[in-house]
């Protein structure tokens, strides 16, 4: 019916994402993993430093239960290397001192992340970490394995199928541009900033036993810091974690917190942000 | 939510859906026939469970792949689905533009200009709201598109003018309520310029070329020097690829620039940073180039153009930025300049003709936005340049020229409707 499209592989309860215990989803985030695991489409994931983008993928692969391969990204990353390595050079260290069997070049081939789950023996996640670290042309050069789900090993001519399509979960930062044909292919989801009622309950699934009030309060300062205009970097839901285990490890009196912030620096990290905060503060005093 | 009822093809759905892709595509949200089949065979998995709120948000998921294209999705979405007028939107963002940006205030009359002084923003404000309640009111009651500025130009943020019903968890919201707050129109990327993202476009301007430190591994030619070398390790090295790209900025700091500082030093300050041009050199002029460019903003150091073409050869791409909008005859007739003290004797236009000849590859950015740009001396510019306006988008078509260059020759760039 869609042409060449392959079927994507459905076991028959494929509605099945919904976070889970250590992370809260909105509706729409589930709905993107569930399009993306139904559709056999990777699903790139976007937005602010700390939203839990690298985190969506480990709790999506807990609750799907698959095994989780990781792809860390770098700025030298090649599109190839995911597929495998061909060791060269060892091959030449073997042959010249002789220590291995060199006519076996399979024992110079090592499967990068996406070679493995294309081989694994069960459905695994995939995830794909700041893709957009990588040089410009790195996410076209994985479309064709992408689709096709499959791959040559050219040195020994080996083919690798995949027995099972892994869930594909792809994290941007934003910093380069992804290509068009690229974002054809995917599901796209951006994770929005939480707002109030959503960050207490993210809150709360970290510190189950935080007070009400303690709670209140810190996330009022918080909002109050992200609201202060001109921040280059507004502090994130990580940070916000963050403060509050310092806030509760030292015991300090938060009923002031809306004019003085103890442990600035575990929210805001740019020394002109940090003016701009105290501006802002000495302003509502 | 049987499979079978959601098939739009047999459930007559599909002429709704039809409007909503062809309204994206008005919106110019890049949405091709793979998205379109993708969509349709997520509806028939039945993943929209029956929900307009379902669909709003897998149909975005599918069809949209920047969050720059969310607001006019939503915009798309609200006109297919609910009959949002699209138009009044437009009206409001117009009105807030038209209010944020003092450079618009030079196209009154001095008379006009003397009565808007007189009313002070308190009042303009009130006035301005309380025509859009008004007209909203003479509109049917539930419309919520005033709901939308809720951010006015003045900084009162957060007043909603009407009593828009905001009321419940964002969860219990209807999708279309959801596309009317347009929450995503910060992120347009028409609007929008700022530091990173400008890095971002520039980017996308390099020609690699091999060059420098011979520190890479070259194994083919290893292979075969060690096989000639009867099996004795050779390891050739060479260098790694670079980026070739030098770029030559011109900039106008004019009096009728003042409104754009801020942008063109962001691009300024992007340009500089990113460190992977080969070489980059910004000079400045003033409103338009004559004999000789300057070192400083300040004009205190002056470099002949002559000099400035023989410096920086034809293999530098030129950028020009400038609103290009100047009295008729300071861009054609001798002695035009706007500085009293210096006489041309060539007019600007044949200046900026010699500069146009010495560079194949070059693009004029323009702040202005192109609905003003109807005027003669913007027009004589732009057979001369490529013209585009300074917004990401523009920025990536004026990169894509440079980067392609030949096709650059003589008019071209962005031409608006």
């Amino acid at each position: 019916m869609f042409g060449k499209k392959k079927t994507p592989i459905l076991s028959p309860d494929f509605h099945r994402f919904a976070g889970t215990e250590g992370y809260i989803t909105s509706a729409p985030l589930e709905q993107a993993v569930n399009a993306s695991v139904a559709l056999g489409r990777p699903l790139l994931v976007k937005g602010e430093p700390g939203t839990g983008k690298t985190v969506l993928a480990e709790h999506a692969a807990q609750a799907l239960g698959m095994p989780l391969l990781r792809w860390q990204v770098k700025s030298t990353s090649k599109a190839a290397d995911g597929l495998y390595v061909y060791d060269t050079v060892q091959r030449l260290h073997d042959s010249r001192f002789g220590d291995a069997d060199v006519s076996d070049i399979g024992r110079y081939i090592k499967l990068g992340p996406l070679g493995r789950a294309f081989k694994a023996e069960e459905q695994t996640v995939l995830l794909i970490d700041e893709i957009d670290k990588a040089d410009i042309e790195f996410p076209n050069d994985l479309l064709y394995e992408l689709d096709m789900m499959s791959f040559d090993v050219i040195e020994t001519g080996e083919h690798v199928e995949a027995a099972h399509r892994p869930v594909v979960v792809i994290t941007s930062n934003n910093e380069k541009e992804l290509p068009d044909a690229f974002l054809r292919r995917c599901v796209f989801h951006y994770i929005d900033f939480p707002d109030r009622e959503l960050m207490d309950r993210i809150v709360r699934v970290h510190f189950p036993d935080i007070e009400d009030r303690l709670l209140a309060d810190c996330i009022a300062a918080f909002y109050q810091l992200r609201d202060v205009p001109g921040l280059r970097k507004k502090p994130s839901t990580s940070e916000l974690l963050d403060w509050i285990a310092a806030l509760r490890r030292s015991g300090i009196d938060t009923a002031k917190l809306a004019l003085q912030v103890p442990f600035l620096g575990t929210l805001i990290k740019n020394e002109r942000d940090l003016e701009l905060v105290a501006a802002a503060a000495g302003r509502r005093r | 939510m049987s499979p079978g009822g959601a098939d739009p093809a047999r459930s007559g759905g599909g002429a709704v859906l039809l409007d909503f892709l062809y309204a994206l595509r008005e919106r110019r949200v890049p949405v091709g026939l793979q998205e379109w089949m993708a969509l349709l065979e997520a509806l028939a998995l039945g993943l929209h469970e029956s929900s307009l709120t379902a669909f709003y948000h897998l149909a975005r998921s599918i069809l949209v792949h920047s969050e720059s294209h969310f607001d006019a999705y939503d915009q798309a979405f609200g006109q297919v689905f609910q009959g949002i007028e699209a138009d009044a939107l437009q009206l409001t963002d117009e009105l807030e533009r038209w209010l944020a940006d003092p450079a618009m205030l030079r196209y009154l009359s001095p008379e006009e200009k003397a009565a808007l002084e007189e009313l002070d923003l308190e009042e303009l404000r009130r006035l301005l709201e309380e025509r859009l309640r008004e007209q909203q009111e003479r509109h049917q009651g539930g419309n919520r598109w005033i709901g939308t500025g809720g951010t006015s130009p003045f900084g009162h943020s957060g007043y909603h003018p009407t009593g828009v019903r905001i009321g419940g968890s964002p969860g219990n919201r209807s999708a279309a309520q959801v596309a009317a707050l347009r929450r995503y129109r910060a992120y347009r990327s028409d609007l929008v310029l700022d530091v990173r993202q400008v890095k971002v476009a520039l980017r996308k301007l390099r020609e690699l070329r091999r060059d420098g430190r011979q520190d890479e591994l070259d194994l083919e030619r290893t292979v075969d020097e060690t096989c000639r070398n009867a099996g004795e390790l050779e390891l050739v090295w060479r260098a790694p690829r670079r980026n070739n790209v030098k770029v030559l900025l011109l900039m106008d700091v004019g009096g009728s620039m003042e409104p754009y500082a801020r942008t063109v030093s962001q691009l300024f300050s992007a340009a500089k940073q990113s460190r992977h041009f080969r070489d980059f050199k910004a000079f400045y002029f003033h409103n338009c180039v004559y004999r000789q460019v300057y070192k400083d903003a300040w004009f205190r150091e002056a470099l002949p153009l002559a000099e400035l073409t023989a410096t920086y050869g034809p293999s530098y791409k030129l950028v020009l930025v400038g609103d290009a909008m100047m009295h008729p005859l300071e861009l054609m007739e001798p002695g035009g300049a706007i500085d009293y003290w210096s006489y041309n004797q060539t007019p600007g236009i044949e200046w900026l003709g010699r500069l146009a000849r010495a560079y194949e590859r070059r693009v004029w950015l323009n702040p202005e936005p192109p609905r003003f740009w109807a005027h003669v001396t913007v027009n004589a510019i732009r057979n001369l340049f490529p013209m585009f306006p300074l917004t990401l988008e523009g920025l990536e078509g004026a990169v894509g020229a440079l980067v392609k260059g030949k096709r650059a020759r003589g008019a071209g760039g962005y031409w608006p409707g």
